[in-house]
């Protein structure tokens, strides 16, 4: 069944319409993943089978490849009109990568995105121009985001400047000051450089900048985890806000799982280059199958001084193994305590577990593990 | 190999507080002298740590938190900075009136640092061993092979995986956590009396994070040091911390015993921190934001320095600077160790 | 120097270890950073000391006239071999004395700035375009455009510069300031060209152009709107800093013979040396005119650089 569910999602096509997936789906019974794909209709982004792989090479001017590191390495998901994906992991997993790759900026070394059924990755010129009107990025670090050299309204105007076909020219000083008063700045600031701002309005600006060409869906790399504490809540309250006004799609790429279970409705966990589990926020951080998840949640921190005493902990040992090198196998097998000799020969396909195919409950959602069972770390108190 | 541990991260409980504390900081200011003025980055800080026992240090950044630990350490550059005023009692006695030489000596040996990035407080060029041992080398004269046999026997303390074959190994061949341990090794080798974290595990990944913050905690517990933890992030306070101080604008409004402070905040702006924060096990609606920026410390607000941003302040906040009051219950029972700088702690506290 | 030189939101960051103390923007209108190390510059003694003698020295390049009413070239060995300066007669043609072919020292001096400026000068502005192109070009597109670009700025880099001039310049017949500028710009591109490779490299990975492309900027866009602009500033301070060591290299082929046709400091200093012993006067003023043009555009050069950099303090 999961070998039949890979070749379906390798060869996704932009012409699979809403009843292929449908019966794919029933023949798997998949009802909870169903029942979301019938609510959303058609995903707006397709992700199939995404990879990235950066060459090691020596020499200096005859280069030799002796490697690859796989930053992403087979990442597949659906993102739909309006919600908001989250997608967690530790440093080096590739989360960023993906939206690197999302967003055009790296070529993808195999693998499709498709935007409204188009291959977006194979696209450039004119038509990947028109494809970034529909997707934007908000950036990580306020700080480095924003050309020091420029003006606000020079680097939101811009936009327009690179799309003259998006606002008429007397239009465009208006246009930046409606923008800045949407994510509540003064628009009088429209002439200021940014380093006369502090880092959640720069991050406004950059919202600001990512929000002036309309777009459908908004990749967001850990947009607030530059920020302090008492500024990040203002930041994801206004991209909420933005996201029912405007009725954006997230991608919210973060390491922080608090801020991404508040904001987000569905959740994929990603562990060197791939996706470890998937599922809907309860799914993931109420009922995770997977032990990485498991061991992921159950070490953030809780702001609780009373579970200290009797919190039940994973401590997971060692790093995370280099993505030049990954183990065989399951690629979390190093550091997981339920490995055995199957992890080290069989990679796990990202599927609902074999034991919660019959469920109807939330633990059956995908799970790349062999030995996928349920174990609530949240509520463990 | 993996540990499942119900009773991780928890240091012993302070020793009541009878003795006199390790540390003890005096109405300590520290300003920065800046062409576009005086950045009054520390303005009468008061806290103590005794033996045995973990202080937070809870502040956004300008807060003014790794100043105070920059100033007790002695490592603040002067100019541009100038502590105009206040003392830092170490055992009793003031650390700022001391000659430099006899600074130094307790610099490392009894007070030692472990900074966030470790990868540029180690120097790159030398192996970790060299680094470790010189700590031995210079402060207790041993030879090169008894520095280097210490060195091991520390980073195998640290929990550093085949610690005799990687000690010779450079600062950059080892992973983010790793660096981390060497750091703390390093704080550790002469045994002191305290630890100084700043924001140690802020560069690390969740399941490193929790690794090393275990890892300290059982240290200071098993050598019975004081640790000063300099952190913004209140989820590992809660783990690890005995008392809190809460700093805003170069002050301390808010100290509470760990316990207290999460469940009875006595200032605003405490309060907003905890409910602006998203919580792993609910999905909430709306997150609480506590409005407006950081205080810009050329012009700190007059009054209260948080009075803008509060959603409590009344005209006497704009105008008078609170004392840091004591709280008490409502009945007037004294609730030991806990203070707050709001003209309105009685209605913050007690709703 | 450090505390008073810091203005910027950002340098207050800096001189608060503790983080971004960073104001809010205040009702003040926008400052840009260029504005800023303006600001710095106008309040730096070294700058204002260094730009007047600049200043001086331009106005003495362009019009010699106004300073020394006697010609460069006019000799009268009968009457002025050797003859001592006059230190009562300031500004005359015999204030500084006569050099052994009777010509006024004072007048050549004089007439020896237009020369070494212009030398300056323009191989400045020829080794920036050409070495700033050739950086730019390498650190913005990397791969083979790189290395090729790279090797052959490593291939010039290893001529020797002084010897590398010298060997061309002997294959003139004829030396103008054209060839002289051309002779060094041939060899010094290198710096600039590897100081604006490793400028451009740092720019382009920042999140901006990042941004700039998931806008679907064009190329010409980035790199004159984002990168050139933030990756422009070591490039002006290499610049302002070897204008001072083209005008030396200058007096220095010169000295050797293989400088400039006509009044030029170098010349002088060479001709001067026959006579070190019985008149070192003729040596001494152009070398005090060099040293003092050097000096001047170095300071300017040190000034800028903190300008644009105060963190590097």
């Amino acid at each position: 069944m999961a070998e039949i569910r890979k070749d379906e999602a390798v060869d996704a096509t932009p012409n699979v319409t809403e009843v292929d997936v449908v019966d794919a789906a029933t023949e798997d019974a998949a009802v909870v993943a169903l029942d979301k794909r019938v609510d959303r209709g058609e995903p707006i982004l397709q992700v199939r089978n995404l990879k990235k792989h950066f060459p090691l090479t020596q020499g200096v001017l005859f280069k030799r490849q002796i490697g690859a590191v796989k930053a992403v390495d087979g990442v597949s998901f659906d993102l739909y009109q309006g919600e908001t994906l989250g997608i967690v992991g530790e440093s080096g997993c590739g989360k960023s990568t993906v939206a690197k790759l999302l967003m055009n900026l790296e070529r993808a070394t195999a693998g499709e995105v498709f935007y409204k059924g188009q291959d977006i990755t194979k696209l450039s010129g004119r038509a990947l121009k028109a494809v970034r009107r529909n997707i934007q990025m908000v950036f990580q670090d306020p700080y480095t985001s924003l050309n020091p050299r420029m003006t606000v309204g020079d680097i939101i105007g811009e936009t327009f400047d690179i799309h003259p076909e998006s606002a008429p020219k007397g239009d465009r000083r208006r246009r930046v000051q409606d923008l800045l008063d949407v994510v509540g700045l003064n628009p009088e600031y429209i002439n200021r450089y940014p380093h006369q701002f502090s880092g959640g309005q720069r991050q406004r600006i950059g919202i600001a900048r990512g929000l002036a060409l309309n777009p459908e869906v908004i990749i967001c790399d850990e947009p607030v985890s530059a920020l302090d504490v008492s500024v990040q809540a203002q930041v994801i309250n206004l991209m909420e806000k933005l996201q029912d006004e405007f009725d954006l799609s997230y991608i919210f790429i973060a390491h922080d799982l608090s801020i991404v279970r508040h904001i987000s409705d569905r959740v994929g966990v990603m562990y060197l280059g791939k996706i470890a589990e998937i599922g809907t926020d309860v799914q993931i951080y109420d009922h995770p199958t997977h032990p990485y998840t498991q061991a992921l949640l159950s070490a953030v921190p809780v702001p609780d001084p009373d579970s200290r005493d009797h919190r039940e902990r994973i401590i997971l040992t060692g790093d995370v193994p280099s993505p030049a090198n990954p183990p065989s196998g399951c690629s979390f097998r190093t550091r997981c305590w339920k490995a055995q000799d199957k992890c080290a020969q069989e990679a796990p396909l990202l599927a609902i577990p074999e034991r919660f195919k019959g469920a109807d409950g939330p633990a059956a959602h995908e799970s790349a593990c062999h030995f996928a069972e349920e174990k609530d770390v949240v509520h463990a108190a | 190999m993996t540990i499942i541990d119900q009773t991780a991260s928890v240091p012993g409980p302070s020793d009541g507080g009878a003795d006199a504390p390790l540390l003890e900081v005096r109405d300590l200011h520290v300003e920065f002298h800046t062409r576009d003025g005086v950045v009054r980055a520390v303005n009468g800080v008061n806290y103590s740590v005794s033996a045995g026992e973990t202080l937070a240090v809870l502040g956004e950044s300008g807060s003014g938190k790794s100043v105070t630990a920059q100033a007790i350490m002695g490592i603040l550059d002067m100019p541009p900075a100038k502590i105009p005023q206040g003392e830092i009692l170490f055992r009793g006695q003031d650390m700022l009136r001391m000659a430099a030489d006899e600074r130094r000596k307790l610099r490392g040996a009894k007070i030692a640092m472990i900074f966030q990035d470790a990868l540029s407080s180690l120097n790159p060029v030398l192996s970790v061993g060299y680094q470790l041992g010189e700590m031995f080398r210079v402060h207790q004269g041993l030879s090169k092979k008894e520095a280097k046999a210490r060195s091991i026997e520390l980073m195998d303390r640290v929990k550093i995986p085949a610690a005799a074959a990687r000690v010779n190994d450079y600062p950059h061949q080892f992973s983010g956590g790793m660096r981390q341990r060497i750091m703390i090794a390093m704080a550790l080798a002469l045994e002191p009396d305290l630890i100084i974290a700043d924001e140690p595990t802020t560069a690390l990944d969740v399941t490193v994070q929790a690794q090393v913050m275990d890892l300290l905690a059982e240290l200071q517990r098993e050598y019975h040091m004081g640790l000063i933890l300099i952190t913004h992030d209140l989820g590992v306070v809660a783990d690890v911390a005995d008392k809190i101080a809460v700093m805003y604008a170069g002050r301390i409004v808010e100290q509470a015993p760990v316990h207290e402070l999460y469940k009875r905040p006595a200032h605003p702006y405490t309060r907003g921190l905890l409910d602006s924060i998203p919580r792993l096990d609910q999905k909430g609606q709306e997150l609480y934001a506590i409005q407006g920026l950081p205080p810009n410390l050329l012009r700190t607000p007059s009054g209260c320095a948080f009075n803008p941003r509060c959603p409590k302040a009344q005209d006497i906040c704009r105008t008078d600077t609170p004392p840091l009051f004591e709280v008490t219950e409502p009945d007037g029972s004294a609730l030991p160790g806990r203070r707050s700088a709001c003209h309105f702690w009685k209605e913050t506290i007690h709703g | 120097m450090p505390e008073l030189t810091t203005t910027s939101a950002e340098k207050t960051a800096t001189a608060a270890p503790d983080g971004q103390s960073l104001p809010d923007p205040k009702p003040e209108k926008a400052r840009s950073l260029w504005g800023d190390a303006w600001r710095d510059l106008r309040g730096n003694w070294i700058f204002i000391v260094s730009s007047l003698l600049i200043l001086l020295l331009l106005v003495i390049a362009f019009f010699p006239g106004l300073f020394s009413s006697a010609s460069p070239d006019a000799k009268d060995l009968a009457a002025h071999y050797l003859k001592k300066p006059e230190y009562g007669h300031v500004f005359g043609a015999d204030w500084l004395g006569y050099d052994a072919q009777g010509r006024s020292v004072y007048a050549r001096a004089i007439y020896g700035t237009r020369a070494s400026l212009m030398v300056g000068g323009g191989t400045t502005l020829a080794v920036t375009v050409l070495g700033g192109l050739m950086g730019m070009l390498a650190g913005y597109f990397g791969g083979w455009i790189d290395a090729v670009l790279s090797r052959i700025t490593d291939m010039f880099f290893g001529i020797p510069f002084l010897l590398g001039a010298m060997v061309m310049l002997n294959s003139f017949t004829e030396r103008s300031i054209p060839i002289v500028i051309l002779a060094l710009t041939f060899l010094g591109w290198t710096q600039t060209a590897r100081v604006m490779r490793g400028s451009v490299i740092t720019v382009k990975s920042q999140d901006y152009v990042q941004a700039a492309k998931a806008l679907g900027a064009s190329t010409s866009r980035i790199l004159f709107r984002h990168v050139l602009p933030n990756a422009i500033a070591p490039v002006i301070v290499v610049a302002t800093i070897s204008l001072g060591v083209y005008i030396g290299a200058e007096a220095t082929l010169s000295y050797l013979g293989l400088g400039l046709d006509g009044a030029s400091w170098g010349n002088d200093i060479s001709d001067g040396q026959n006579q070190i012993r019985v008149a070192a006067y003729i040596m001494l003023y152009p070398s005090i005119m060099l040293s003092i043009t050097v000096l001047a555009f170095i300071m300017l050069g040190e000034a800028v650089r903190n300008a644009l950099d105060p963190k590097q303090r």
